[in-house]
């Protein structure tokens, strides 16, 4: 029992129900919600610190021991996440301050964001399969709310669709819930490992395998993403950062989770489905990259790659691939997050988000520029920066297991971020501006020079101490690759 | 009876995926409630249709029904309702700012 654990839920919590009372007092609401995040930005520390120390940390809800109660798990896995989301979120909103709209402010930007973070938190943390279901609602209706705050056409008929999927995926995930308690009475992801290592049907548990990969592929947009690039490009960046540093990634956490802890014994090769997927999703993602000519298109089918990196690590599922999955995992939130918030400084710097308007902004906004290079550096995976050690080790755990192919196909779709990136970096940095008639460059504001900063700094950081948090990956990995560990660790009891 | 409720889970299934396919945004709606319905019944057949006891007499009770499945639907039958409403909202405003509720008009456009 730890109850330390709840408090990265109940913070943002708390402070959404806060927020709504203060919807006229903008610098109160922006105050309340910085406080908030640095808070539990430092709890979120403390918590991976004590799972370093202490193993995993586990809280009963209202002390009703597993397998009947809610439990609350952070291992290493999930205890790195919250703290990465955490650091996220901290970027986005300090760069949402200047550039979300003073008419979103006053309606409920800062509560829904927290909400937001609620969700995620809690499917990070959560150690039950319904609660993980709530948990997603909970981000999802979130999430509705923020893509279509400001009510602007394209926001309108892009939420539409979202939430259409969303509300279809929920729903199988509902089915997938029915049947795995129908056939093995639980619903306690440890109890669930355990009973399935007993359960003699194989191939209904395939069935419910196949069902719950459906179901968080559609969320993280592996394979099945093709409502991601619409959706993600009709918000402002604030909120499309958020999206794509985080809720792509708690599809691909629950894809670790589920096919790590609960369907790890074989069933009808879900392994190897998860690497045709992983596969399909890399090339039709370098087609994305490389077909279009707006950023924020660019930038969506750059998530869409990485996902299809992380589960190419999944699906080969030793502890190399598994260690460097949830490496790359945390580098990508960081990096992509930096990614999005510095491609909104370029579409606010050039007054368009096509290739073909930009030019010459290095002379205007070096810092911007810098960071860019920085940024794509690091996305690609040149050492010091934050990329390399995740990608080894992941390339290296495809080649022991001889999975070439498959390997060859993640090295190539790296050569497409690069292509992509450079690309973006040449048509808007280099050459002459286009339009050298406009007066006055907009101007940036000094806290989105924070977050962008701030932003560069971590994934500096953790390139250059790599070696640090390598130990704490390693440590997430080995509980991935031993779910023994974890079973105990909850049932102990 | 559980072929009855088979039945029935399939008949909403199918019925809401038909909604779901059509073009009009009220029937897609509609269908998306059909089809969380026929999940709620598939829950409740999946852990196993009991009756004659109550769910829980203490822990020396003879016999009880399996509390869980209800405490399950209620839940997901509380999320389906907001988000249906919050569906419902939208797709009205979002018909009278784009004046069309055929999903065909609501395609993107190349420029943007």
């Amino acid at each position: 029992m730890n109850n330390v654990l709840v408090l990265p839920l109940i913070i943002p919590l708390f402070t959404a129900i806060v927020l709504i009372f203060l919807t006229r007092n903008i610098s109160a609401q922006r105050w309340i919600s910085v406080i908030s995040v640095l808070v539990n930005i430092a709890v979120a520390g403390f918590m991976v610190y004590q799972v370093h120390a202490e193993g995993i940390q586990t809280l009963y809800m209202g002390g009703w021991l597993p397998p009947h109660g809610i439990v609350f798990v952070a291992d290493m896995l999930a205890a790195l996440l919250v703290l990465t989301t955490m650091v996220v979120a901290t970027g986005c909103l300090l760069y949402s301050f200047r550039t979300i709209g003073e008419d979103r402010e006053k309606h409920y930007f800062y509560t829904f964001y927290q909400f937001l973070l609620a969700g995620v938190i809690g499917s990070f943390l959560t150690g039950d399969l319904f609660n993980l279901f709530v948990c997603f609602e909970v981000m999802l209706i979130a999430s509705y709310a923020l893509i279509v705050l400001g009510g602007t056409k394209r926001q309108l008929r892009e939420t539409l669709k979202y939430m259409l999927i969303n509300i279809i995926s929920s729903t199988l995930f509902v089915a997938g819930v029915a049947y795995l308690y129908g056939t093995v009475g639980t619903l306690n992801m440890a109890h669930l490992s355990q009973r399935i290592a007993e359960v003699e049907q194989v191939g209904v548990l395939s069935v419910i395998g196949i069902l719950f990969l459906i179901v968080f592929a559609l969320k993280a947009g592996l394979f099945l993403f093709y409502w991601l690039p619409g959706s993600y490009s009709a918000p402002p960046i604030a909120v499309s950062a958020l999206f794509g540093a985080l809720l792509t990634k708690v599809g691909l956490y629950a894809i670790l989770r589920t096919f790590t802890l609960i369907f790890y014994h074989d069933t009808g090769g879900i392994h190897e489905i998860i690497g045709w997927m992983s596969a399909a999703t890399m090339i039709l993602g370098a087609f994305g990259v490389v077909a279009y000519k707006d950023i924020m298109r660019i930038f969506n089918y750059n998530i869409i790659i990485s996902v299809g990196f992380i589960a190419f690590g999944i699906s080969v599922a030793t502890r190399d691939s598994l260690d460097g999955a949830v490496f790359y995992l945390i580098h990508d939130m960081l990096a992509k997050a930096l990614l999005f918030v510095l491609g909104g400084m370029l579409i606010a710097g050039a007054g368009t988000d096509k290739l073909g308007g930009m030019g010459g902004l290095m002379r205007r906004y070096p810092a911007v520029g810098w960071m860019f290079f920085i940024v794509a550096l690091a996305l690609v995976g040149i050492p010091p920066l934050s990329g390399f050690l995740g990608k080894v080790l992941l390339v290296r755990g495809g080649l022991d297991e001889g999975h070439y192919w498959l390997t060859a196909l993640a090295l190539a779709s790296s050569l497409m971020v690069l292509y992509s990136l450079i690309k973006v970096f040449m048509a808007a940095f280099w050459g002459e501006s286009k339009e050298m008639d406009q007066a006055e460059p907009a101007p940036i504001h000094r806290s989105a020079y924070v977050a962008a900063i701030g932003l560069t700094v971590v994934v500096v950081a953790v390139g250059v101490g790599s070696e640090w948090v390598y130990s704490l990956a390693t440590q997430a990995g080995a509980v991935l690759s031993d779910p023994s560990l974890y079973i105990e660790a909850v049932l102990k009891e | 009876m559980e072929l009855y409720m088979a039945l029935a889970i399939g008949v909403l299934f199918a019925v809401g995926l038909y909604q779901i396919l059509s073009k009009s945004l009220l029937r897609i709606i509609l269908g998306t409630s059909l089809l969380t319905h026929g999940v709620h019944l598939l829950l409740l057949t999946m852990s196993r249709l009991k009756t004659g006891a109550a769910p829980l007499l203490g822990e020396k009770a003879a016999a009880y029904a399996d509390p869980l499945p209800q405490a399950l639907i209620l839940t997901s039958i509380v999320i389906s309702f907001g988000v249906t409403s919050f569906f419902f909202v939208l797709a009205y405003k979002a018909y009278q700012r784009l004046g069309t509720d055929d999903m065909e008009e609501l395609r993107g456009r190349e420029d943007e």
